[in-house]
């Protein structure tokens, strides 16, 4: 086997993005009609439309979510300079939550307020509570300069506003079975219009990220490092901070809380090569796709013709995946087991 | 180039670490800043690198420290720093590269002469053959001397190391004396933190601190530097001349005073 470091990244990235288009294939044909719907296609419009505005929207707004969820997992681990940061540390994941929840609560759960929340509402909501977590989060910080203290606001962002999603909760039970599908994740209700919105902001965000790599690659060898090579520190972590935010805000508004996915991704991706930050969070990003499409193509085929909310396998296998590499790494560590 | 600090002090976590002191710093010699843990030596450091707020100013050339646009300044000033958390996933090669950050265009492709400096530098630390395995891969020293080549692919004018020895076997050590020493002929100023003292005495300038402030400063063959030196360890070292070179050597402890017998 050759060394991680000599592996070519280019050669990485199209064997995920050949990998993503085989699992699109895949999710095009999985369904509860099975391969009949992609067979019958051609000449039922019933078919056509399982196929064009269903399965296949589905599939590419799970690998967008994925790509969004992998690439900030990547920023917020190179950022923190920690390998467990995930995208929600900044409290986008509570406050999405507290977003659904409120309008969810404000609105009503009739089937017609949910149908319009389901159209517009929901998404909405979810980003706007991201968005202002994210921001009282660097308030409470007072800004980005001190990486503990942005941690620190994040976690207690986190608890006081899914504390808060819990007193609404509490106050109005019947709420419950509607936030349920958005705290287990599900990829189901991805239109176009979701697909387009996170492949444009995947493409600004892999840009933004991409301009600002070489302070992560700096921030590798620590900030005192950093600053000494004449790295503008501040101006780009905020910058780096904004593609955070609105990457995993706008994965958590259409597909709900998946789990795991940001986590894991940068680290399968550094479990098989060695890269600078330019490659690590356009990888990343690939790999996150090509995960969370995989996720969802188990998760409708495991026990079809139900399916599985996508968050629990993606909870599940990632877990498992976590606890492995923990395990793999403490044996490798003197004294650690064989 | 020359660096220059007046009536610099600098205060960590509400507490006055660095009080009020001047500091002139010759170009192309080396200067090494040596005391007991707690005088601010680092600090100090931190200071002349621009990397922490300060009262007083610093002085780089003819301009003060602040003035100076920051890639301009990585070119000139060149930092090795103490201890810090270094991200294992970077490869040797890679982390080699951030040295010629400051001299490349944004997201520019290293050219031929910046993969020419750092085959040279990796090559100087011996640290080349490893270039494709990760920092997480490899030993203190190891991990040390590549940190070394990342500061030396600056090409800096100035050289501001806080405890470049860590780690090193003595092998090691005096490779990095000698690239230190033909760093200083070619006319870069060096400034190193260092609890060796028998070689911070190595140096041409020795810097003695203690409780953050500078107790004396002069050439490290005055004997009045030595005295210093053996003043701020409590008399713990004394400077002997051995085969043409200065050494400190751990004297015995001093006899302890007897706690006083109650009334």
């Amino acid at each position: 086997m050759s060394a991680p470091g000599r592996r070519s990244p280019l050669a990485w990235a199209l064997v995920l993005c050949a990998a993503s288009l085989l699992f699109v294939l895949l999710g095009v044909c999985v369904g509860s009609s099975g391969w009949q719907a992609w067979a019958d296609m051609a000449r039922d419009p019933v078919a056509w439309q399982i196929v064009w505005d269903i399965r296949l929207p589905r599939s590419v707004g799970a690998w967008g979510a994925g790509a969004l969820l992998g690439l900030s997992g990547a920023v917020a681990q190179g950022l923190f300079r920690n390998p467990l940061a995930d995208p929600y540390l900044l409290g986008s994941a509570a406050g999405a939550s507290l977003g659904v929840c409120v309008a969810l609560a404000l609105l009503g759960v009739s089937p017609a307020s949910l149908e319009w929340l389901a159209q517009i509402g929901l998404t909405g909501a979810a980003f706007a509570g991201a968005t202002g977590a994210v921001l009282l989060t660097l308030v409470l910080a007072r800004g980005v300069q001190h990486t503990l203290r942005l941690l620190l606001a994040g976690v207690v962002v986190g608890v006081v506003l899914g504390a808060a999603s819990s007193l609404v909760l509490l106050m109005q039970p019947q709420l419950l079975q509607a936030m349920q599908g958005f705290l287990l994740g599900s990829t189901a209700f991805v239109g176009w219009s979701g697909c387009l919105l996170m492949l444009v902001v995947w493409s600004l965000c892999m840009a933004a990220a991409w301009w600002f790599s070489p302070v992560l690659d700096g921030l590798a060898l620590g900030e005192s490092t950093a600053l000494s090579l004449g790295l503008p520190l501040a101006p780009m972590r905020l910058g780096l901070i904004l593609v955070l935010a609105l990457a995993s805000g706008t994965a958590v508004a259409q597909t709900g809380l998946i789990a795991f996915v940001g986590l894991a991704a940068p680290h399968l991706v550094r479990s098989v090569l060695r890269a600078t930050h330019a490659w690590l969070l356009l990888l990343s990003g690939l790999m996150g796709g090509a995960l969370l499409l995989a996720a969802d193509l188990l998760a409708r085929a495991l026990i079809a013709p139900q399916e599985l909310p996508v968050g629990v396998l993606t909870a599940v296998l990632g877990g498992g995946y976590l606890l492995w590499l923990m395990h793999r790494q403490s044996a490798s560590l003197p004294g650690g087991g064989a | 180039m020359a660096l220059r600090a007046q009536g610099v002090g600098a205060r960590l976590g509400g507490v006055q670490v660095l009080h009020v002191l001047d500091l002139h710093l010759e170009p192309g010699r080396w200067t090494s800043i040596v005391g007991p843990n707690g005088a601010g030596k680092s600090t100090l450091l931190r200071v002349l690198a621009g990397l922490l707020p300060h009262q007083g100013s610093v002085c780089l050339g003819d301009r003060l420290l602040s003035q100076w646009p920051p890639r301009e300044r990585a070119r000139v000033l060149a930092w090795l720093g103490q201890s810090e958390s270094v991200v294992d996933d970077l490869s040797v090669m890679d982390v080699a590269l951030l040295g010629r950050l400051p001299h490349q265009a944004w997201l520019a492709k290293p050219n031929a002469q910046d993969l020419a400096v750092v085959e040279k530098y990796l090559r100087l630390t011996q640290a080349w053959d490893w270039r494709h395995r990760s920092l997480g891969a490899l030993s203190g020293g190891e991990r040390q001397r590549v940190l070394l080549a990342r500061a030396l692919c600056v090409e800096a004018d100035i050289l501001l190391m806080d405890e470049p020895l860590a780690n090193l076997d003595p092998p090691h050590q005096a490779d990095w004396l000698q690239i230190v020493r033909s760093l200083v002929a070619r006319g870069t100023t060096v400034v190193s933190v260092l609890h060796e003292v028998s070689m911070a005495l190595q140096a041409d300038t020795l810097v003695v601190m203690a409780q953050g402030r500078i107790t004396h400063q002069g050439p490290t063959s005055d004997p009045l530097s030595h005295r210093a030196i053996e003043r701020v360890f409590g008399q713990r070292i004394a400077v002997h001349a051995v085969q043409g070179q200065w050494v400190a050597i751990p004297t015995s402890a001093p006899p302890a005073t007897p706690p006083a017998a109650p009334d």
